[in-house]
C-alpha cells in the first residue's frame, strides 16, 4: 500500500503537468515584449495590438465562426434524422449501409476525406457546372459532411436509452409521429442535439486539412492562416491569439462544470 | 380529456401531408431516411469513387490536371485506365511510399503504448478520486480538447524547439540544449500530447463502473494490490483500454499537423507524402491512388477491426 500512496498521485500530477505547461508557456509568452517569444524580457500588450492589426487573423477568425455554425446546423439536422432512422426504424433496405457509411468519416484520415471531396467538387463542376469554383461553400459542404457523423453518435447514444412509454403515451392520446417526434422526443434529446452541435462546431473551427483541400482563393479559414503563419517558426499574433481562445473557452467549460455539479445539490 | 382533441387537431393536417405523400409511394418514414442518406452519398461515398477514378488516371498540364479516362474518338469510345500510379505506389526506386505506410503504422503503434502508459494511471487515479474531486480532474483532462489541435501542437513546438522553454530550463543547470524539434521524437510527443484526453476518457468511463466489492473480495482473499491490479482490474478494464487506444492510433496514423510542424524532414508519415503530393508536386492521380491503398490497407481494417470489438462488447452485455 505504501507505494501506491505516491504512485498515482505523482504520475497523475505529471501528466496534467505534461497537458497543461505548453499551453501555460503559450499565455505567459504572450505578454511577453520580445518578438522573439521565447525569451521573456519583460511584460507587454504588444502582441495583442499586432493581432488587432492583423489583416488576416481576424477576418479568417469571423469566416471560420460562420463556416462553423452554418456546417453545425446542417449536420445537426442530418445527424439526428440518421440517428433517429438508425436507432428507431426496425429494419429497413440499406440500414447497414447507412449505418456503415454514417461512421466512416470517424476513422477516415482528414488528408483522404479532404481529397476525395476536392476531386468530387472538381468533376462536379466540369460536369454539371455546379459548385462554381472553390470557397467557403465547399467548405461548409465538407465540414458538414464529417460533423454530420459525430452529430449521430451524439444523437444515436442518448436515443439509445430512452424510455419509449412516453411516445406511445402520446401516440395513444392520437399525435401523429411527427408531432410526437417535435413535442416528446426532441425536447428530452435536447441535451444532446446541444452538445452534438457544439462538438461539431468546434470540430469545424478546428479543421486545418480538410479546409485546406477544398479551399479556394479568398476563402482561408483561421486554421489555414494559423498553420501559414506558424509553419515556420513562432508568432506572437498566434500567441495572442491562442491566449483569448483558451480563456475563452476554459471560461465556458468552468461555468459549465460548476453549474453541473451545483444540480445535484440543489436538489438534494 | 383536453390533450386528446388538443393531439388531434395538428395531427390531422400531418395526416394530409402524409395521405398525399403516400400516394406517391412515399412514407415518412423514407423521408426521414433519404434525407441524410442522400448527403451522405454524394458527399461521402461517391468522391470515394471519383478518387478511385482518377487514382486510374495519368497526371498530365492543364485543367484538371489529370488525363481523361473516358475518350471519344471517331465515334467509338474508349476508356483508358492506368495502373502505373498504384505500380509507383508499390515499387517506388526509393521505396518512399511503402517506408512512409510502415513508419506511420511504427509512430502511430509507438505513440499509443506511450499513451496507455501514461494514460492509465491518470484515469485510474481520477476514477479512484473523491467524488467532489472527479468532476474537477475530468474538466481538466477534457479541457484542451475544446481548445484548438493546432495551436496546442504550436504551444508544444514553443516547449521543444532550440531557444524553447525546455532548454532555457535545463540550461539554468548548464546542460547544453536539446535537439529536439524536428526530429522523430516530437512526433511522438506530439502525437502523446494531443491524443492523451482520448485515451483517458473511456478508460475513465470504464474503470469508474467497476464495482470496488471485486477489490475487496480479492483483498479479503489475501490478494496485494499489486496482485489485485493484475488479476481483476486490468483484465475488467480492457474494453476501456482498446476503445481510447483505437482514439489515438487511428487519428495518429493519418497525421498531417504534427509531423509536419513537430518533425523533420526525415518523418515521412502517408499523411503529409499525400498532402505533397497533391500540393507540392501537383500529380493528383498519383495522390488519389495513394488515398486508395491507405483506404484498403489502413482505413478498411481498422474499420472491420472496430466492428469486432463492438460485437465482442455487445456481446459480453
Amino acid at each position: 500500500m505504501g507505494k501506491n500512496r505516491w504512485f498515482l498521485p505523482l504520475t497523475s500530477f505529471l501528466g496534467f503537468a505534461f497537458l497543461y505547461a505548453p499551453i501555460l508557456s503559450l499565455v505567459i509568452f504572450s505578454f511577453n515584449a520580445n518578438r522573439l517569444v521565447t525569451v521573456w524580457s519583460g511584460f507587454s500588450t504588444q502582441s495583442y495590438v499586432d493581432l488587432w492589426n492583423d489583416p488576416q487573423l481576424l477576418p479568417s477568425a469571423l469566416l471560420s465562426l460562420q463556416i462553423g455554425a452554418i456546417a453545425a446546423s446542417i449536420a445537426l439536422v442530418l445527424g439526428t434524422l440518421c440517428a433517429v432512422a438508425l436507432v428507431r426504424f426496425r429494419r429497413f433496405r440499406g440500414k447497414t449501409v447507412l449505418q456503415a457509411t454514417v461512421s466512416a468519416p470517424l476513422v477516415m484520415p482528414d488528408v483522404i476525406t479532404g481529397l476525395a471531396l476536392l476531386l468530387l467538387f472538381v468533376a462536379m463542376e466540369s460536369i454539371i457546372g455546379w459548385p462554381q469554383g472553390r470557397g467557403i461553400l465547399t467548405i461548409i459542404i465538407a465540414h458538414a459532411t464529417f460533423c454530420t457523423a459525430y452529430v449521430t453518435v451524439v444523437v444515436q447514444s442518448r436515443l439509445s436509452d430512452f424510455d419509449y412509454s412516453l411516445e406511445e403515451a402520446a401516440m395513444d392520446l392520437g399525435a401523429s409521429p411527427v408531432r410526437v417526434f417535435f413535442d416528446i422526443t426532441l425536447p428530452i434529446i435536447a441535451p444532446a442535439l446541444v452538445s452534438g452541435w457544439l462538438l461539431a462546431f468546434t470540430l469545424s473551427l478546428d479543421d486545418l486539412v480538410i479546409a485546406s483541400f477544398v479551399s479556394g482563393p479568398g476563402s482561408s479559414t483561421l486554421p489555414m492562416i494559423i498553420f501559414s503563419k506558424v509553419r515556420l517558426g513562432v508568432s506572437p499574433e498566434v500567441n495572442a491569439l491562442a491566449t483569448i481562445i483558451i480563456g475563452a473557452v476554459a471560461l465556458g467549460v468552468i461555468v459549465f462544470t460548476i453549474t453541473q455539479m451545483r444540480r445535484p445539490r440543489a436538489k438534494a | 380529456m383536453t390533450t386528446g382533441p388538443a393531439y388531434a387537431r395538428p395531427a390531422a393536417r400531418w395526416d394530409v401531408v402524409r395521405r398525399v405523400l403516400a400516394r406517391f409511394g412515399i412514407s415518412g418514414r423514407a423521408l426521414v431516411i433519404a434525407a441524410p442518406a442522400a448527403w451522405l452519398g454524394v458527399f461521402f461515398l461517391l468522391p470515394l469513387a471519383v478518387v478511385f477514378g482518377i487514382s486510374l488516371a495519368e497526371k498530365q498540364f492543364g485543367r484538371p490536371p489529370y488525363s481523361d479516362l473516358l475518350t471519344t474518338e471517331e465515334g467509338t469510345v474508349q476508356l483508358t485506365l492506368h495502373l502505373s500510379n498504384y505500380i509507383r505506389v508499390l515499387s517506388d526506386p526509393a521505396n518512399i511510399y511503402i517506408n512512409a505506410f510502415l513508419s506511420s503504422i511504427r509512430i502511430a503503434a509507438v505513440s499509443t503504448v506511450f499513451a496507455i502508459l501514461i494514460g492509465y494511471p491518470m484515469a485510474y487515479a481520477i476514477a479512484r478520486a473523491p467524488e467532489k474531486w472527479r468532476n474537477i480532474l475530468l474538466m481538466l483532462v477534457i479541457l484542451p480538447f475544446w481548445t484548438s489541435f493546432l495551436l496546442r501542437v504550436y504551444a508544444l513546438s514553443g516547449f521543444l524547439r532550440g531557444e524553447g522553454v525546455i532548454n532555457n530550463f535545463i540550461g539554468l543547470f548548464g546542460i547544453p540544449p536539446l535537439t529536439m524539434m524536428q526530429t522523430d521524437f516530437a512526433v511522438y510527443v506530439g502525437i502523446i500530447y494531443s491524443y492523451l484526453p482520448f485515451f483517458i476518457l473511456p478508460l475513465y468511463t470504464n474503470l469508474v463502473k467497476l464495482d470496488p466489492a471485486l477489490l475487496e473480495a480479492s483483498a479479503d482473499l489475501g490478494a496485494r494490490p499489486v496482485t489485485t491490479f493484475f488479476s481483476v482490474t486490468l483484465p475488467l478494464s480492457m474494453p476501456g483500454v482498446v476503445a481510447g487506444a483505437m482514439l489515438v492510433f487511428i487519428p495518429a496514423i493519418g497525421e498531417f499537423v504534427i509531423p509536419s510542424l513537430l518533425g523533420g524532414p526525415g518523418t515521412q508519415m502517408i499523411g503529409r507524402i499525400l498532402w505533397d503530393e497533391f500540393f507540392s508536386k501537383t500529380n493528383w492521380p498519383r495522390a488519389a491512388a495513394l488515398a486508395i491503398t491507405m483506404l484498403i490497407v489502413v482505413v478498411i481494417p481498422i474499420m472491420l477491426m472496430q466492428r469486432a470489438q463492438n460485437a465482442v462488447v455487445e456481446g459480453r452485455r
